[in-house]
């Protein structure tokens, strides 16, 4: 069991702006991958890793750990930069993203990163696991949780809501749905490419309690979180209202920094912006 | 007669003593566990049995995260939609993970009868084989089929398993030695060796005897893992024998017979002909109509093996010029 739980409202900010600046540079530096869907997903990620999840960077598998899979895997460095700076592997690793040889592959592999629970970046896949997950928790009468992030997009996918039924029927309630609601997907707005709204009443529908929060007010996503956790006798679905590219102005809700690099300059912008808070 | 089973039906029996073992033991399957035979472990062990519906990517990943708590998820349904509906679930996920998920399907080839093309998977071996580091095993008979079940739950790691529905003689016995990757040779011959899996190992040997009575002493080989592939015995067996006929419920395009040449063309090159699903789809029809239409009866072996017999006597002629 992890010493330092923070749910110190300030800190998880200092800490948020932290790993943002973190995705900056890690972006830059690898010259490719995704900042728009790392940067909605970071006051997320980083509430669950400092603020809620039961886990132990020194032990990333230890058998009671709640686990977190992000089944949206192009968010990947969001979590590599919680991960290293929440002890899991050192800090300087995060400048080999995507480069032959690294631990911190373009999109996640759990036989190379400690802490990353399933390999993704195939969208759709990741609930179908948590699933598996939950199922061999209950059957071993185990009180770990599971928290599965998706995208809006990724919503898109017949396969999650095969999970999400599957949850439902089995009346799932150690495990949790986020949804990283950014309203963007790769070619455009998801209400104008293929639209998964109303959101909040498909999850209903499959037997989820649902909870709609805005996914960069802290107090509103550990509330979340724990109530998540008090829920009894169903699978929550926590749909986290995001802005993709949150924290860098001339990346917010624009739909061309999903999965762009920016260059030095741009980096260097954003860094300072960042700095600004 | 030979008794005949199904190794559908053999798969469930293991799977009840596997279950009784190893409390580790998960089944998945998607609405066809009557059909594949794991509603016999739902019975017995309702805890450990998970009917998933007819969502087979999902159950494919659900095993995938069962793996990752430590267990041994088998997951069941028809081989197309095993491996055909949930295909990248099993690259991306179950085997690029290196999770130990045994994916046993039934109802592989033509010899599913009367419900057609649309249920007959002939190219799963294909698909599967071409996954790095998947095991792909399909064996001939109900005997094998349960040490086949048993041996996998003992590998740590993705298997795949192909079973068939339909009855089908018992050729193996049970003390003959099984291992993962180790073909098996049932018959010793000098002239032409027969390397078949599943349905077609007790054709070949049907059509060895036929080929005795012409006095062609035909050599049988059991190639029950088709992934990773046994090169030794194939090798030897080209050495000796210098003629090749491969036989399989399956498309010639990525199966057996495509994986036998491409290691032969490299190690030993040797006249060959091929038993198989020459680019079509299957069809309704009764399991013996139908290998007779697609050419795998044993009469179709002991032609091809004339053929491949005629081309080895003209190549040694030709060295002899
Ligand atoms: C199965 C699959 N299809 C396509 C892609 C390519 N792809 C990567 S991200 C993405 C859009 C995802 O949108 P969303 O889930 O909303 O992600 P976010 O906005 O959080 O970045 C697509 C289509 C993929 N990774 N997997
Ligand atoms: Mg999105």
């Amino acid at each position: 069991m992890l010493q330092s739980f923070c749910r110190d409202i300030s800190e998880l900010k200092m800490r948020a702006r932290i790993i943002r600046k973190h995705i900056i540079r890690m972006l830059a530096k690898a010259g490719s991958g995704h900042p728009g869907g790392s940067l909605s997903a970071t006051d997320l990620i980083v509430a669950l890793y400092y603020g809620k999840l039961n886990h132990d960077p020194r032990k990333p598998n230890w058998q009671d750990r709640d686990r977190f899979v992000l089944s949206k895997g192009h968010g990947c460095p969001a979590l590599y930069a919680t991960l290293a700076e929440r002890g899991y592997f050192p800090v300087s690793e995060l400048d080999t993203l995507r480069q032959f040889g690294s631990m911190l592959q373009g999109h996640p592999d759990m036989k190379r990163t400690p802490g990353i629970e399933i390999s993704s970046g195939s969208l759709g896949q990741g609930l179908s696991v948590g699933v598996g997950m939950a199922l061999a928790g209950r059957l071993d009468g185990k009180s770990y949780r599971v928290y599965v992030m998706l995208g809006d997009g990724e919503t898109e996918e017949g396969q999650v809501w095969e999970a999400a039924m599957a949850a439902g029927h089995y009346k799932l309630d150690n495990i949790c749905a986020i949804i990283d609601n950014n309203g963007l997907q790769i070619d455009g707005p998801i209400k104008d490419i293929l639209s998964p709204e109303p959101i909040p009443n498909k999850w209903r529908a499959f037997g989820w309690h649902v909870i709609v929060i805005n996914g960069h007010d802290f107090q509103q996503i550990l509330n979340a979180y724990d109530e998540a956790e008090e829920t009894k006798g169903m699978p929550t679905a926590i749909i986290a209202r995001t802005v993709k590219g949150k924290g860098v102005s001339f990346m917010e809700n624009h739909v061309e920094w999903h999965g762009k690099a920016p260059n030095p300059v741009e980096a260097e912008k954003a860094l300072a912006e960042l700095e600004k808070g | 007669m030979t008794e005949k089973i199904a190794t559908r039906v053999a798969y469930g029996k293991a799977l009840l003593e596997l279950g009784e073992k190893n409390t580790n033991i998960v089944v998945l399957d998607a609405d066809l566990s009557k059909s594949t035979t794991t509603a016999e472990f739902s019975k017995k062990f309702p805890t450990r049995f998970f009917n998933m519906g007819v969502a087979e990517a999902n159950m494919m990943n659900t095993a995938a995260g069962l793996a990752t708590c430590g267990k041994i998820p088998f997951v069941s349904t028809f081989c197309i939609f095993a491996v055909g509906r949930a295909w990248e679930q099993i690259r991306n996920t179950v085997t690029y993970c290196s999770l130990n998920v045994k994916i046993v399907a039934t109802h592989s080839g033509v010899a599913v009868g009367g419900d057609g093309s649309s249920h007959q998977a002939i190219e799963d071996i294909a698909i599967t084989r071409a996954i790095p580091t998947l095991t792909v095993i399909e064996p001939c008979d109900a005997v094998e089929t349960r040490k086949a079940v048993f041996a996998a739950s003992e590998y740590n790691g993705p298997v795949y398993i192909r079973l068939g529905r339909a009855p089908v003689p018992i050729i193996t016995k049970p003390e003959d030695e099984y291992k993962i990757g180790r073909g098996i040779l049932l018959k010793k011959g000098d002239d032409v060796t027969i390397v078949a899996c599943g349905a077609l190992v007790a054709n070949a040997l049907d059509a060895a005897s036929i080929l005795d009575n012409e006095g062609i002493k035909a050599a049988v080989i059991n190639m029950h893992t088709l992934k990773p592939i046994d090169k030794e015995i194939l090798i030897k067996a080209a050495k000796e024998t210098g003629a090749i006929v491969t036989a399989e419920q399956h498309v010639l395009d990525g199966g057996l017979g495509s994986a036998v040449a491409a290691i032969l063309a490299r190690e030993h090159p040797t006249p060959m002909e091929f038993i198989g699903i020459d680019n079509r789809f299957g069809q309704s029809g009764e399991p013996e109509v139908l290998f007779k239409h697609y050419h795998l009866t044993a009469q179709d072996i002991v032609n091809a093996v004339r053929q491949v017999i005629k081309r080895k006597v003209q190549q040694l002629q030709s060295l002899r010029v």
